[in-house]
């Protein structure tokens, strides 16, 4: 027992022997995945090694890479062997989109501590402006140009979307100058049901959202000539953003504006007190959380070629935050897992339990009604997981840790330039 | 275009009523556990509902056993109120219970509460669903009609400007019991050791705590009262408009927090008032929203309607319209 133990402290201290073992991990699961195509324990092994290589005590830039490196050139390439290969990029791209919204979701929540309840019509913000302008619909309303916009414009949508689903998160914004705590909760959630039925209903008198009927045929994005049109192209899309992402909330993060927010979530009055401006502060985590949604918009439209406000609601809204929480609220490697999990539970994982239980019932005569089948049980698992999360484990999958400051490094600066100061000054005074 | 509104104005004054004293029990509901626990329970929209559906089951299940043709409708309605009225009484002092003690010992962020909340209402919604769907095949359930005479108000020989409004007779039942609902809870606020109690723990709960006041009692019997009331309203809703989804609480509960803001919050008869108003507020928009825009807006806005009040209520006037500013202390 404790040679065991004492092996893995080895293990656990040595660079070359963890990066070996993760090396053989991700081998003999891509091995898995490429012997088993149609297994999805298989795939989410795979992906399981972003996970271990998060906790690997390896250099920061070298784990990036790596990770870099296995979700855009490991796993696309193994599963492009399966037949699911659409199948596996298609939860991909979703666990990209989803990611991103959450980091928006975790600004807003985790780092500014203001409940959003209905982040989810940002996202609807941003897919219905691509879509409109991506299919005939604009030409329905808008007396000059010719829709739909080619290909080409997709590129410029998603900063247009971005922007626009800001402007559209200060608008909301403006209230919450006003209106604190879970009052707030409810005016977002007011504000994403005022949205979601504005789309659903703007096809009179002037026909902008097509209503109910949703927009159909939203013209597929061109990369250079190249038509983007299935899941394994999406999923790259989707990955960068979602990398550029990461890249702005890991900077603002520790920024000043950062620093203002998490000020602002733990105490108003005292932050407001300490030189904080407290509008701006919050109409920028609004702003910021908003367009990372909106871009992933433009996304989700041409990925799926069509919208309508079904795919908004208040339950989406939800779930992006079931997603920050049970990842961890302000951890930004707890939201990214939260999303994958929620993502791959509700895509993957209980689609197939589902098929496993009807194929039982079949198979064996064991009759499960269709009432009890997993697929439908998604807001009870929801449920319970935010109940669970909220009372024993407020602190998520992967708490938020504050950075480390080393504190006699600090002091030794701050005398370093108190002597400079002093020196400046007494050299003022000799001359 | 005014005179066509007027013509309509009786029969939306009956129908606005009816929703308006629906909003204002499931109100109390929010209200009172607000004054208590500054905690908006967004699990209460959930427990009128589940109320609506245990309503349908002992429907079903003395319509099964004969008891139905049997005895008087009034009577049966009775049993059925009272026992819906104390099972959801119990599911929120269960609630309680689980979702909100420990959080409350654990002196826990009143975020974290609120997405308990959330939590829970899931939970319902879908273990709701389950149970119906199990039951009958299909999570939308249609109660068997119950006072249903058709009654006409023959306005229109008396006063030649307004139309003849018609009204079952249930929305004659909905109004009696709720206004009796109400006065029981303001009497027994304002009149018993209970109510004495309540207010003191909403006042100051450390103090009333000093005071001999037992606190998670009190709160248990406001969840109870709370939510009886609640689970009470889902059956009259059951009963006035016949179908009961598992999903009827969420925008139901969204409204009545709407109403229990609008009176402001914490105080049960601004909670009264805020209901019947909304649901007036509403019909009115439902019915004439279109004639006032020309047809550029029909009765789909009526709830957006509904969140613009609220949105320009928590602006405007936070405290509500008979609430007492709060300031905040450091």
């Amino acid at each position: 027992m404790t040679s065991l133990s004492a092996f893995f402290e080895k293990i656990a201290q040595s660079k070359k022997n963890q990066s070996i073992l993760f090396l053989a991990y991700v081998i003999v699961t891509g091995a898995g995945l490429f012997l088993l195509p149609d297994s999805t324990i298989a795939f989410l092994l795979l992906l399981f090694s972003i996970l271990i290589l998060y906790y690997l005590n390896l250099n920061l830039r070298a784990k990036w890479v790596t990770g870099i490196v296995i979700l855009a050139v490991v796993v696309p390439f193994i599963a492009s062997f399966s037949d699911s290969y659409q199948t596996y990029m298609e939860v991909g791209t979703l666990v990209g989109i989803y990611c991103a919204m959450a980091l928006g979701l975790n600004i807003v929540v985790g780092f500014a501590g203001l409940l959003d309840l209905g982040f989810i019509a940002f996202f609807a913000v941003g897919a219905y402006t691509y879509a409109i302008f991506a299919s005939d619909q604009a030409s329905k309303f808008m007396p000059f140009g010719h829709y739909p916009l080619s290909g080409g414009a997709f590129w410029i949508f998603i900063f247009i979307a971005a922007i626009v689903a800001a402007i559209f998160g200060i608008l909301l914004g403006v209230p919450v100058l006003r209106v604190r705590g879970d009052y707030l909760a409810i005016v977002t959630l007011g504000f994403g049901e005022i949205i979601r039925i504005l789309l659903n209903n703007m096809d009179h008198p002037i026909n902008i959202t097509n209503g109910s009927m949703g927009i159909a045929s939203i013209a597929p994005p061109n990369f250079f000539g190249i038509s983007i049109g299935s899941s394994n192209q999406f999923y790259y899309i989707a990955f960068a953003i979602f990398l550029l992402v990461i890249y702005v909330v890991r900077k603002l993060e520790y920024s000043k504006l950062g620093r203002a927010w998490k000020a602002v979530r733990d105490n108003e009055i005292a932050a407001q007190s300490m030189g904080i401006p407290l509008v701006k502060t919050k109409l920028a985590a609004f702003a910021i959380g908003a367009s990372f949604s909106g871009m992933m918009g433009v996304v989700f439209a041409a990925k799926q070629m069509f919208v309508d406000a079904t795919s908004f609601t208040y339950l989406e809204s939800t779930m992006v935050l079931v997603m920050v929480i049970l990842g961890g609220m302000g951890s930004v490697p707890g939201v990214i897992l939260g999303a994958a999990v929620v993502i791959i539970l509700r895509t993957q994982v209980l689609t197939n339990i589902s098929n496993w239980l009807s194929a039982m019932s079949s198979n064996y005569g064991i009759s499960i009604p269709p009432a009890l089948s997993p697929e439908k049980m998604q807001l009870l698992i929801f449920g319970i997981l935010l109940i669970v999360f909220a009372l024993y484990r407020t602190q998520g999958l992967i708490p938020h840790k504050n950075r480390k400051v080393d504190v006699a490094a600090l002091k030794k600066e701050s005398e370093q330039a108190a002597l400079k100061r002093e020196k400046t000054a007494s050299g003022g005074a000799d001359s | 275009m005014l005179a066509h509104i007027i013509q309509n104005l009786p029969q939306v004054l009956i129908d606005g009523l009816t929703l308006g004293v629906v909003y204002a029990v499931v109100a109390i509901g929010y209200t009172m556990v607000y004054g208590i626990l500054e905690l908006i329970n967004f699990a209460h929209g959930d427990v009128f509902m589940t109320g609506a559906f245990m309503g349908a089951i002992v429907l079903f299940l003395l319509m099964g056993m004969g008891f139905l043709a049997a005895l008087p409708a009034i009577l049966v309605f009775i049993i059925v109120i009272v026992i819906a009225a104390i099972a959801t009484g119990l599911l929120g002092v269960g609630i309680e219970r689980v979702a909100y003690r420990p959080l409350r010992k654990k002196n826990a962020p009143k975020l974290i509460a609120l997405i308990t909340s959330i939590g829970i209402s899931f939970v319902l919604e879908d273990l709701v669903r389950f149970i119906a769907e199990l039951k009958t095949g299909n999570y939308i359930v249609t109660a068997p009609p119950m006072f249903n005479h058709k009654f006409t108000l023959n306005l229109h020989s008396a006063l030649p400007f307004f139309n003849n409004a018609t009204f079952q007779s249930s929305f004659l039942l909905v109004l009696i019991v709720t206004i009796i609902m109400l006065i029981a809870l303001d009497l027994f606020v304002n009149k018993t050791k209970w109510g004495m109690a309540m207010r003191a723990v909403a006042q100051d709960r450390d103090t009333a705590s000093l005071m001999t006041i037992n606190v998670n009692r009190v709160i248990s019997v406001t969840f109870f009262i709370g939510s009886a009331l609640g689970g009470a309203t889902g059956v009259l809703f059951m009963i006035q408009y016949g179908t009961i989804d598992p999903y009827i609480g969420f925008v139901l509960g969204i409204k009545a927090f709407t109403a229990a803001v609008l009176g402001g919050i914490g105080n049960i008869r601004g909670a009264m008032f805020g209901g019947v108003m909304l649901g007036l507020l509403e019909m009115f928009a439902a019915s004439n929203l279109s004639i006032i825009t020309h047809g550029a807006m029909g009765a789909e806005y009526k709830d957006v309607f509904a969140f613009i009040i609220l949105i320009l209520v928590l602006i405007f006037k936070p405290e509500g319209l008979f609430g007492k500013a709060v300031v905040e202390k450091v």
